[in-house]
């Protein structure tokens, strides 16, 4: 009955006047930023974090999460009714969820993806209810050795699940965690890597980073592909699926919660991949796969679900870990430290406020969701038509501010300016840029237990095996490392992200 | 591909000297990293040159460094001219970035912009901004 009591203080947070406006406000901007392509969550939430300083964290953090698995609901409009993906977890709605709309059943699409959307949001926020408690009373008996591990653990899962090449993707991890170091070392105050520049002493920002590669260089790639956008918005139709549609798709649903509720737990993992293994999965067991990419509904049931549960989930490792296991979870943790919340096992027993409010104003969302996206589809099909050409010198200039008003520093701004050369490199050389940004928010936390670790054994390097917590996680880091090497493992990865 | 190999190249000599360089007391973790991301682009480097991979897109230039430029004068302008400026030059340079920009739309977006930037995000936020040159 702990349960309920801790639910019901959650709603309580979740449903005061203040908390409900601001998840609106979330989600209200998650839908906007996931139905325009070319801007996603990650660059949302870096712009908007200065702007969450004056909020009480609970507030700030209810309102930048409804950002994220809003974007999930936003994306699946675009790509259902243009063909183009609003958010890069909708890549596989287009290819079903178009081919309906020009069957004239984009209602029917959008409804289903909705409706699914919903019932995997529900589920999953049951699913972190139940799932956070056990995880975090295991967290507490971490030392530092157990977080060492789990972050080699958390590390080498990125590599596996990052799409593309794997050397690229290590590399990536290397390069972030080098990143992450730059500054004033904690132990010693010795500056590494700060080339005499005063303003390097604390660091580079990750949200700097984030802004650069994720803003900046995105921007620059978008222009050099010509507007695509003149395809033409397909007509709704009804909105009222079909009985047969139901019945296709309850199944799809269902899996895809499943499914996108694990991916999401895992390191890497997240809307993205949930996705991805949705549509797949639906296509492997269907009778009769041919109908896929022809307006299969399950084709846009599984994803839109799984897309949604694996948002959701996502959250789990970082509010009993600490441990951020995509970009926008990263920036998730920068958030809570901005606002003085260490992230980690901690926060559900010393801030029951802040964690219970946030589950509960995800469910508050996710219903909030549905009647953004439902009723008012017409709104942000009108969005659709406002040309790239107008959107990304905003969005250039609200990146600006937002790192420039991080810390008033100009510097930053530069700095930024710097990462959005570099994104836009690691475009051009097909780096996928997410292991890069976990990487540079462990870097710092990784080193220290690692230092303190090793102080505490007195140099006995053997502590990492010889406590079994830590022995386990890093065994399942090197079962999961000797997995993708192996040619047969390899050649199905390689499958899976073909799609 | 020659860009391929040229940025391969260029990790590797980029991350090279920052690994074994910055050998000090409290440098372990740092030079274990510099030396594995140093292995690794030599490692995709020989891949690059004994796989004949896909060549890289051809890079344009216009809008890189037009984009990258407008961010930099933004760096510029934000503290020794102010806001206002700054939002101009800004969305003007970047605007300039596009293929397809018209100026009676730039003109209107800077416009837009300049109320945005001053209305929310200086008077709403309350963020510490400087309006005007000096």
């Amino acid at each position: 009955m702990e349960l309920l009591s801790n639910l019901q203080l959650g709603f309580d947070v979740a449903l005061s006047l203040q908390n409900v406006l601001y998840c609106f406000v979330g989600v209200l901007l998650g839908t906007l930023i996931g139905v325009l392509p070319g801007i996603g969550p990650v660059a949302t939430i870096a712009m908007l974090l200065p702007a969450t300083f004056a909020l009480p964290p609970v507030s700030a953090l209810i309102m930048l999460a409804g950002i994220y698995y809003g974007a999930q609901y936003g994306g699946s409009t675009t790509a259902i009714l243009v063909n183009l993906p609003g958010e890069s977890s909708s890549v596989v709605t287009c290819l079903d969820g178009y081919a309906m709309a020009r069957q004239g059943r984009a209602g029917a699409a959008l409804a289903i993806a909705a409706l699914g959307s919903f019932f995997a949001g529900t589920v999953a926020t049951l699913v972190l209810v139940v799932a956070a408690p056990p995880l975090a009373e295991l967290a507490l008996r971490f030392g530092p050795a157990e977080y060492f591990s789990l972050m080699v653990l958390g590390l080498v899962a990125a590599v596996v699940l990052a799409r593309g090449s794997l050397l690229k993707a290590l590399g990536m991890i290397l390069l972030g965690l080098l990143i992450g170091l730059i500054g004033a070392d904690v132990n010693t105050g010795q500056f590494r890597y700060t080339f005499g520049l005063p303003n390097l002493a604390d660091g580079i920002g990750f949200v700097v980073v984030a802004m650069g590669i994720y803003g900046f260089g995105h921007i620059i790639a978008n222009l050099e592909n010509p507007d695509e956008r003149n395809t033409g918005i397909a007509p709704i139709g009804s909105l009222f699926p079909t009985k047969k549609d139901l019945k296709d798709s309850w199944k799809a649903v269902l899996r895809g919660t499943g499914l996108g509720s694990a991916l999401g737990i895992l390191p890497g993992g997240g809307a993205l991949l949930a996705s991805f293994a949705s549509y797949s999965l639906e296509k492997k067991i269907a009778s009769d796969p041919s109908r896929f990419g022809k307006g299969a509904i399950e084709g846009v049931a599984g994803p839109e679900s799984a897309n949604n549960a694996g948002a959701q989930t996502s959250f789990i490792p970082v509010l009993t870990l600490g441990l951020p296991t995509n970009p926008v979870m990263a920036l998730m943790v920068g958030a809570m430290m901005i606002h003085g919340i260490a992230p980690g096992p901690q926060v559900m027993t010393e801030r029951p406020e802040l964690f219970w409010g946030m589950v509960a104003s995800m469910w508050v969302g996710n219903l909030f969701l549905v009647l953004l996206n439902l009723p008012l589809i017409g709104i942000w099909v009108k969005l659709l038509s406002v040309p790239y050409r107008l959107l990304y010198p905003a969005i250039l200039l609200f990146c600006c501010i937002g790192v420039y008003s991080l810390n008033n520093s100009a510097m930053d701004v530069g700095l930024a300016l710097l990462f959005g050369l570099l994104g836009y490199l690691f475009i051009k050389l097909d780096c996928e840029p997410a292991p890069l940004l976990i990487a540079l928010v462990l870097g710092p936390m990784m080193e220290e237990n690692l230092r303190r670790a090793m102080t505490l054994s007195r140099g006995d390097p053997t502590v990492f095996v010889s406590r079994p917590l830590s022995l386990g996680l890093l065994i399942v880091a090197a079962v999961l490392l000797v997995m993708v090497v192996l040619p047969v493992v390899r050649k199905k990865r390689e499958e899976a992200f073909q799609e | 591909m020659f860009l391929f190999f040229g940025g391969v190249a260029a990790w590797v000599a980029r991350d090279y000297p920052m690994g074994s360089a910055v050998r000090m007391g409290p440098g372990y973790f740092p030079l274990v990293l510099g030396v594995l991301l140093a292995l690794l682009g030599l490692a995709a480097c020989i891949k690059g040159l004994a796989i004949r991979g896909e060549p890289v897109d051809r890079l344009r230039f216009r809008p890189l460094a037009l984009i990258l430029g407008s961010v930099g004068l933004f760096a510029i302008t934000i503290e020794t001219a102010g806001i206002i400026i700054a939002t101009v030059v800004t969305v003007a340079v970047a605007a300039a970035a596009s293929p397809d920009s018209r100026t009676r739309e730039v003109v209107l977006l800077i416009i837009v912009m300049l109320a945005l930037a001053v209305g929310v995000f200086t008077y709403g936020l309350g963020l510490p901004f400087k309006l005007m040159p000096g």
